[in-house]
């Protein structure tokens, strides 16, 4: 989804009404976000927000960029984490992981396949905690301890287990792409 | 002292994590085997954290992460990090190459009877920013100093008075990244457009 760099465009200030409403639509979305939301977001903090291009914006305070909020026609905007808020707080977002083979397809903007999560060096959640299609999963890699990949599920966990092939992942934010180089300083 | 009182609570401590990034292809370290510049990468981890570079670039550790792949996958990303690493050191090659050519102009330029002004050109090809750059000139000689458009577009920064050969010398003891033979001084008699 940001595989292209992104060229900064101009940062304005979200006004406190909105600031307010997305901090509750974060803890909405993340519950295990919720304790830490007076760090990520303190009460006196201001915001800033960027468009980016393919309808998603940008919120950042001071040069830490936070969540992109992505429009999505006929449901509810999706609010995905950048990379470096899901590395201060990996525990509070769902997780699945890749086999290392896939490391290398993901790091270079593919979509995330069936087969490199149900292979031995992947893990998927048991099925009391399946993820659904459409739910914000952290993507991390076989014998690596940072989060490599988070986006939205395309197909279930318990389908990727049952037919082991076919694209899971294809709207993303993975290290190295261009929501990752983009600054907000 | 007002928080213990107000019943918020003690002030908590930061819970986010720190992750160390690499300072040369901005990934978490464990991950700059897939970028094009590991080589770098390591230099820099080893001078900047000794302790994550032993862990992590240690040859047991690099045996146990390749042992899980077939032997045909290892080859396939040996090749791949191969390709990688030799065109980012064609693209770096390309850049220094371009640096080296760039030559930087400071131009006396006449503006009225014996009123001169002083146009530094080219410098934002070595990596400085011309912002910062004539704010320093400013500083330093005590003069207007400013980031002006040319009417090709481009940006050169414009000094008040004649200066050439003390920002000659500045720049030469100052921004050590611009090789001394490609600065050039070079003089604008009076409406000369270039
Ligand atoms: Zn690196």
């Amino acid at each position: 989804m940001f595989k292209k760099d992104i060229n900064p465009a101009k940062k304005t200030k979200v006004k406190s009404s909105a600031q307010r409403a997305l901090r509750s639509k974060l803890c909405d979305s993340y519950p295990l976000l919720a304790p830490y939301i007076d760090e990520i977001i303190p009460k006196k903090s201001q915001l800033d927000v960027m468009k980016l291009p393919d309808f998603a914006t940008l919120y950042s305070l001071e040069s830490h960029p936070l969540f992109v909020e992505i429009e999505k026609k006929g449901a509810d905007d999706i609010f995905l984490p950048h990379l470096k808020l899901v590395h201060a707080f990996p525990h509070c977002f769902k997780r699945v992981q890749i086999d290392r083979g896939a490391i290398r397809f993901v790091l270079s903007g593919a979509a995330l396949m069936a087969p490199g999560l149900t292979s031995p060096g992947g893990r998927l959640p048991p099925a009391e905690e399946a993820l659904k299609p459409g739910e914000v999963v952290a993507v991390g890699a076989e014998g690596k301890d940072e989060i490599c990949l988070i986006g939205i599920l395309k197909m279930g966990t318990e389908e990727m287990k049952e037919k082991k092939k076919g694209v899971v992942m294809d709207e993303g934010h993975y290290l190295g792409d261009g929501l990752w180089k983009l600054s907000v300083e | 002292m007002a928080d213990a009182a107000n019943g918020e609570g003690a002030p908590v401590e930061p819970q986010a994590r720190k992750v160390v990034y690499c300072g040369v292809c901005s990934l978490p370290p464990e991950y700059c085997e897939f970028g094009g510049t590991v080589k770098k990468c390591k230099e820099w981890l080893e001078d900047a954290h000794p302790d994550l570079f032993e862990r992590l670039y240690s040859e047991s550790s690099v045996e146990a992460s390749l042992s899980t792949l077939s032997l045909d996958a290892q080859k396939r990303a040996e090749r791949d990090a191969q390709k990688k690493a030799a065109r980012a050191e064609a693209s770096e090659a390309r850049e220094q190459e371009k640096k080296a050519a760039a030559k930087v102009y400071i131009k006396r330029i006449e503006r009225n009877k014996r009123k001169y002004v002083t146009a530094v050109i080219g410098l934002e090809a070595h990596g400085l920013e011309l912002k910062k750059v004539a704010k320093d000139f400013g500083k330093k000689f005590a003069t207007g100093s400013s980031v002006t458009k040319t009417a090709s577009g481009t940006d050169e920064i414009v000094l008040q008075g004649d200066l050439s050969d003390e920002v000659y010398d500045f720049i030469t003891e100052t921004y050590k990244g611009v090789p001394e033979d490609n600065l050039e001084c070079i003089e604008d008699k009076k409406k000369k457009s270039g």
